[in-house]
């Protein structure tokens, strides 16, 4: 990773960057379509957005399967190997010292650049939260072929509920994550970064444990 | 600022491959708008060959070369002798229809299911006691009263079904006569004269939708009365009414789905599904083809899978016929506690209400007549259970003289649209049963339009049919069911997807299916908003803290 002179270094890839935006527009998309067909509005209309949700939902798993391939390959996965170190820091600088302005405990750098709450959060999204969305939007899917599946015993009612409390779980999981985008040194400072890849460098080091040796 | 410039190239690649994915195939969006290979159906083409092919409606017979029928018939029954002397075992045939006698044979005991049985409706009851008046829509000649000899070949009507001209006609009085002379009909103000024997004879051939539409057109005595889905408008339907009736289109006569054999026709409904098995001609090309399945097979959406994945649950008559009596009016209503007023002049009279139909009628009470109406819903495997006049009713309670029999868990039922049709009737408070009341007869008799004295109607009714009646006269709301199948709708005004996907929707209260938009786990719902509610207000409450404490800061 390289560091430019002008104190920014260079974070996320390119792919990284397409990534997270596409998977961002789909996850909006899914979940204003979702609660459409679930009944908590009309914007497409039903039939339409039953539609959109259902090819999206597709677009969706496969997309997921090139970045769980990229993850395996690059030795990404790493910074997602959650840990307890410095999580008590991180928790109480959001809680005390963000107010106080004082320095976050983990930094971003190209080594490193989830601190522990992130390992643990997008390690919970991506390995657990969003693989259920598209595990049980898949059988919702599949309703008709669960009797050849050798699901005849599911009932689409369980299916939609679960399905209904992981979207509720990703909208608050949105909400928080969008505002914690303006917790950098300026309101926009991260958003820029996952835009063009290249992070404004902040002072501090990570420590050896933190670093990703790919 | 560089913002999000450098990617552009990326994002245009990678659009690319979004819409690849969203292109990928009907399966994944469902609604792709070729249409091309949709007559390619196996089962429609076998259908539709047996009618379009070159001498594919063949007959062997020019009836107007035989002898048997060179003769100036004087009676209906010489005519149906003369087509006996050829058809020597259509007379066997008939008597064993339903058709011929009112009963189906294969229901409970064999004698009670059926308008001759002991099964009642919310129209004019029953038909014991009245059958002059009933019998003018039966196959046969003479029916008067229980005396009628079944056994009777000659007494079959050949004609109502098999007359090609349309000038037979029965005499709503006569028991199934036709008229000898011309002869006015003073309820609808016709004159009804007497057959062309000759001509009518020489031109017999396969029924078509008039002949079946003489009486099932008419049933409950007027046009469009009782099932909603059939009234003359299905005579010569046009398109947007019948897709497959359309006159100027598929033409489908009747038999094109009640498959007949031996005269027995498909699509008798009691306590046997008019369809057991659901199959398709491509499966077995004689079996019946009275269900929709028949020809269109389990998968009939070429290009929608999302509507291939309802076919489970959902008849292909809930979406594809969006609302019945959509020419003519049917009667929704019938409320026989008021009949009887007289007017100014202590005459018997009808009050006109909308579409051109009477609102009130003294021999008859109340109506309600409605058109473009939406059916209801119910699980239904096929078969109706009935009430019988001779079940204890409890008459606090809206009772069902026959409903849809099924559940959504006996793995054979679906859900399918219904005309339900209320009513108010006589019954027999101290005996806690329906009644049959003696509707029909001459002036002098105990017959209700004779003299609007109930009592006398249902204690000679009862007395007829050999049913106790203890002489008191309530009345109590009452309910019964059509299953509405005809009337197949264009593609383009099938129901949409939220007519019933909603909270108040067409299937709102129907039991036993999740329904998604419909049923939102109201409580589930409700704590997931209120967490993103709580997720919001933290956040909101979080940044207002860290502006407060920054200008603090920097005022320091």
């Amino acid at each position: 990773m390289s560091t430019q002179g002008n104190g920014k270094f260079y974070l996320y890839t390119r792919y990284e960057r397409f990534w997270h935006w596409f998977q961002a527009a789909l996850i909006i998309a899914l979940i204003a379509t979702g609660f459409e067909v679930h009944g908590s509005f009309t914007l497409l209309g039903y039939k339409r957005a039953v539609t959109v949700h259902s090819a999206l939902g597709i677009t969706w798993l496969v997309a997921f399967a090139f970045f769980v391939f990229w993850v395996a390959t690059t030795g990404e996965w790493k910074q997602y190997v959650p840990t307890t170190k410095k999580m008590f820091e991180v928790m109480r600088y959001y809680g005390y010292g963000i107010f106080q302005g004082q320095p976050h405990p983990c930094p971003k750098t190209p080594e490193a650049k989830h601190n522990p709450l992130q390992r643990l959060t997008y390690l919970a999204l991506a390995a657990a939260l969003l693989p259920f969305m598209m595990l049980t939007g898949l059988l919702y899917w599949l309703y008709n072929d669960w009797a050849a599946l050798g699901l005849g015993g599911l009932g689409l009612s369980t299916v939609a509920v679960a399905h209904l409390l992981g979207a509720f779980a990703i909208l608050v999981f949105l909400v928080v994550h969008v505002y914690m985008t303006t917790t950098g040194h300026t309101p926009l400072a991260h958003v820029k970064a996952m835009c063009t890849g290249w992070e404004d460098a902040e002072d501090g080091k990570p420590e050896d444990w933190e670093k990703r040796t790919a | 600022m560089r913002l999000c410039k450098r990617p552009l190239r990326i994002w245009g690649g990678l659009a690319v491959v979004a819409a690849v994915f969203l292109m990928a195939g009907p399966r994944m969006l469902g609604a792709a708008p070729s249409d091309k290979n949709a007559d390619a159906a196996p089962g429609r083409q076998l259908a539709r060959s047996a009618v379009s092919a070159p001498g594919a409606r063949w007959t062997t017979a020019d009836h107007s070369k035989f002898e048997a029928l060179q003769k100036d018939f004087a009676k209906p029954e010489e005519v149906t002798a003369a087509c006996l002397s050829c058809h020597q075992m259509a007379g066997d045939q008939i008597q064993h229809t339903a058709h011929w006698t009112w009963i189906c044979p294969d229901c409970g005991d064999g004698k009670s299911m059926g308008k001759y049985g002991k099964t009642i409706n919310n129209f004019c009851i029953a038909v014991p006691s009245n059958e002059p008046r009933c019998t003018s829509c039966h196959i046969g000649y003479g029916w008067k009263d229980k005396k009628f000899d079944f056994a009777d070949k000659n007494r079959i009507d050949c004609l109502v079904c098999h007359d090609t001209t349309h000038t037979y006609e029965k005499f709503p009085t006569k028991a199934g006569y036709p008229v000898t002379e011309p002869t006015l009909f003073p309820e609808d103000g016709k004159t009804y004269l007497p057959p062309d024997y000759k001509k009518i004879t020489a031109k017999v051939g396969r029924p078509d939708r008039l002949n079946c539409g003489a009486c099932h057109f008419y049933g409950g005595g007027g046009d469009g009365v009782k099932h909603g889905d059939l009234d003359s408008s299905m005579g010569m339907p046009k398109k947007s009414l019948d897709v497959h009736m359309d006159a100027e289109g598929l033409n489908f006569t009747c038999q094109r789905c009640h498959t007949t054999k031996e005269h027995q026709i498909a699509g008798r409904l009691y306590t046997s599904p008019a369809a057991p098995e659901r199959i398709s001609l491509t499966e077995a090309d004689l079996a019946s083809k009275i269900a929709c399945e028949s020809c269109h097979g389990q998968k009939p959406h070429k290009n929608n899978a999302k509507a291939n994945d309802h076919v489970d649950k959902v008849a292909c008559q809930s979406c594809h016929i969006p609302e019945f009596a959509r020419v003519l009016p049917t009667k929704m209503s019938w409320d026989w506690s008021t009949a009887g007023q007289m007017n100014a002049e202590g005459k018997p009279f009808k009050k006109p209400g909308p579409y051109g139909k009477p609102s009130y009628d003294t021999k008859k009470g109340d109506f309600v007549w409605e058109k473009n109406v939406e059916p209801v819903y119910y699980w239904f495997n096929g078969a109706m259970s009935n009430m019988l006049v001779t079940d204890k009713v409890d008459p606090s309670k809206m009772l069902s003289l026959n409903h849809p029999a099924g559940s959504a868990t006996d793995g054979k039922s679906r859900i399918m649209p219904f005309k339900r049709h209320t009513g108010k009737q006589p019954f027999d408070p101290v005996n806690a049963t329906l009644v049959i009341p003696h509707l029909f007869g001459p002036k002098d008799s105990d017959a209700y339009w004779a003299n609007y004295d109930w009592k006398r109607a249902i204690a000679s009714g009862m007395k007829y049919v050999d049913l106790p009646f203890s002489g008191e006269v309530g009345f109590v709301e009452t309910e019964y069911f059509f299953p509405i199948t005809h009337m197949v709708a264009p593609k383009e005004q099938v129901v949409a997807c939220d007519a019933c996907h909603s909270v108040e929707g067409r299937l709102k209260g129907l039991p036993g299916v999740y329904v998604p938009g419909r049923d939102v786990h109201a409580g589930v719902t409700m704590v997931g908003w209120g967490a993103v509610a709580a997720a919001v207000l933290a956040v909101i409450a979080h940044g207002v803290g860290r502006m407060v404490a920054s200008s603090r800061r920097k005022g320091q």
